[in-house]
């Protein structure tokens, strides 16, 4: 294994993202704060308690893996995207790696990215409401097992992706709708029995269920099913990875 | 003679089922300059493509310093720098950054000196910090050899090094190839200019339509390209060559009206002014006269015919 080439995809990596701090980083915090603001600060004390835990806190950790998703998928895909635009992808191609390093390097920097990015909004959060966390091993490890898995579908997006409107269209049409209705916003409890049915094919709502009950003790669903849904999903990214790389698929000519 | 690159029977078809490389068979020798002349659309970028991973081959073995560019692709790929004929780098990113990028990316621990070196033997020492979308044409190029040498390769491919770069910098793009040759570097470079085979080459290859047409030692195919010809316009018409003439090998046009000779234009002698005078003695008066020199369409088709002469394709 080319251990140096991960760590030169890596840090090229995070330098590319250090040097527009701007756009991908201050904009995902802005907008989580906004999120706060709106529905925590000010809808939120109409909103009544859901099993002893205010709107506003409730909300939190639905809106740190709803960041965290959307940004590792649009970093992972941007990271790999970006070579192929600049059709600087002949370097990785003809260098002595395989499809694990190139897959290492580059998802292990958006990976790192919205990590980052979700710990700010973790903290920034204790600024709006009270937080306690009641299993911060397990949530630090949802965390980034989030980050990586979605980070790994962000990859083969920017792989498949031709264009920049082909870069954004699985993000916006497929992972913001299931992001938002997997529960970010409202426990499925309070959905009627339909929605709730419909809700359990959509495999986002276990992570976010999961992710919720690490902060309050109170899940939809057992969250070994959240972290055996990142496995499975996480190993067939991997699969589709390697396969990619293999046949050259979207790569090689 | 040691062969360090061994292309066998190489064969590529694209995805839209073009085969853009029917068959070749290529050995490159540890340590020379080998020139790879073809028309636009021979194949060049798509042989390099193959040999260094860009592309996936359809049949056929390459190695490379005796490992298998697919088995062994890792050790192949290890050895070989490659400069791309489009000039692609990332524009936000800085010369020197870039070069150390391309370092790690081969597997070699950071060394400053050596990026400097390299740096600077490409003039681009002064540029090292600037990003690469500020770069003039030339400089960009030379950047993408600067990446192509950070990992100090046995074999490098340069393709079209100087295709849209001016004269002056043309001379130093050459001078820069005689200099990694002294290292001991293998260089392989594609070029559709006769001049530039000329002035770099050890080793020549003509490719055409996915075919190696032939390879020769460049000063023996200089010879074969070094073919002129005089055209002879008569002011009356003739029916045969007049027996004063009968030594020089001469065509008689169509018309009847224009005598043609062929000769070597690097020849000690051309033997012009000798055959002006036979043709003033045999009493044919001249009207005008025109000299040609193949164009390197005319050569290749030239080649082609011969090659299919030889019942090569
Ligand atoms: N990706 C591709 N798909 C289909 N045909 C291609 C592709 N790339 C190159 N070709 C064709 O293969 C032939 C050889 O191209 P190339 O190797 O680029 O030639 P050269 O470098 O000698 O100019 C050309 O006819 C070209 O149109
Ligand atoms: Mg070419």
């Amino acid at each position: 294994m080319n251990k140096i080439a991960i760590g030169t995809i890596y840090r090229s990596e995070i330098l590319r993202f250090l040097r527009t701090l701007t756009q991908s980083f201050l904009s995902p915090v802005l907008s989580a704060m906004l999120y706060f603001i709106v529905f925590g600060a000010a809808i939120g004390p109409r909103v009544q308690e859901i099993g002893g835990v205010s709107y506003g806190q409730f909300i939190v950790p639905g809106i740190i893996m709803l960041t965290v998703m959307t940004q590792s998928i649009s970093n992972a895909a941007f990271g790999i995207f970006f070579p192929k635009f600049t059709r600087t992808t002949y370097e990785l191609l003809s260098a002595p790696v395989d499809f694990f390093e190139i897959m290492c390097g580059y998802v292990g920097a958006a990976a790192t990215k919205s990590l980052s990015i979700g710990l700010v909004i973790l903290v920034a959060a204790n600024f709006f409401v009270d937080l306690q966390i009641e299993y911060p091993i397990i949530m630090v490890l949802l965390l980034v097992l989030t980050c990586i898995c979605f980070a790994l579908f962000g990859f083969i997006i920017g792989i498949w992706a031709n264009n920049f409107e082909q870069l954004q269209v699985i993000p916006l049409m497929l992972v913001t709708p299931l992001v938002f209705l997997g529960g970010s916003f409202y426990s499925l409890k309070d959905l009627p029995p339909v929605w709730q049915t419909i809700t359990l094919f959509n495999p986002v709502s276990y992570l976010i269920s999961g992710f919720r009950w690490t902060f309050f003790g109170q899940a939809d669903v057992p969250v070994v099913y959240s972290l055996l849904a990142l496995g499975i999903f996480s190993l067939g990214c991997i699969i589709m990875i390697w396969w990619i790389f293999r046949t050259g698929w979207r790569l090689r000519t | 003679m040691t062969v360090i690159v061994d292309i066998q029977n190489l064969r590529k078809s694209y995805a839209d089922g073009f085969e853009a490389l029917k068959g070749v068979t290529l050995q490159i020798n540890k340590g020379e300059i080998f020139a790879l002349l073809g028309p636009n659309g021979a194949g060049k970028t798509t042989l390099i493509s193959v040999i260094c991973g860009i592309s996936n081959l359809t049949s056929g073995t390459v190695t490379v310093d005796g490992f298998d560019i697919i088995r062994d692709f890792r050790a192949a790929r290890s050895i070989i720098g490659l400069v791309p004929q489009d000039v692609t780098l990332e524009p936000f990113g800085r010369v020197k950054n870039t070069v150390r990028f391309s370092r790690g990316l081969f597997g070699q621990t950071a060394n400053e000196a050596h990026v400097e070196i390299i740096l600077r033997k490409l003039s681009l020492w002064d540029k090292r910090d600037n990003q690469c979308n500020q770069l003039s044409g030339g400089m960009k190029r030379r950047t993408l050899i600067a990446k192509a040498l950070s990992h100090e390769p046995k074999v490098l491919f340069l393709d079209e090094p100087t295709a849209g770069v001016d004269v002056e910098l043309r001379r130093d793009m050459w001078q820069t190839v005689a200099e990694l040759k002294a290292t001991g570097v293998t260089i392989i470079l594609t070029t559709h200019y006769i001049e530039e085979a000329e002035a770099m080459a050890d080793r020549v290859g003509v490719i055409a339509q996915g075919k190696m047409l032939l390879v020769e030692e460049k000063h023996k195919l200089m010879q074969q390209l070094g073919q002129k010809q005089v055209e002879i316009q008569l002011d009356q018409q003739i029916t045969r060559i007049p027996d004063g003439l009968s030594d020089y090998s001469l065509e008689l046009g169509m018309d009847g009206y224009t005598l043609v000779y062929t000769y070597d234009s690097r020849g000690h002698r051309t033997g012009i002014t000798k055959l002006l005078n036979d043709v003033a003695s045999s009493g044919l008066v001249l009207r005008d006269l025109k000299t040609r020199q193949s164009s390197l369409e005319d050569i290749f088709v030239g080649l082609v015919e011969k090659a299919e002469q030889r019942g090569n394709v």
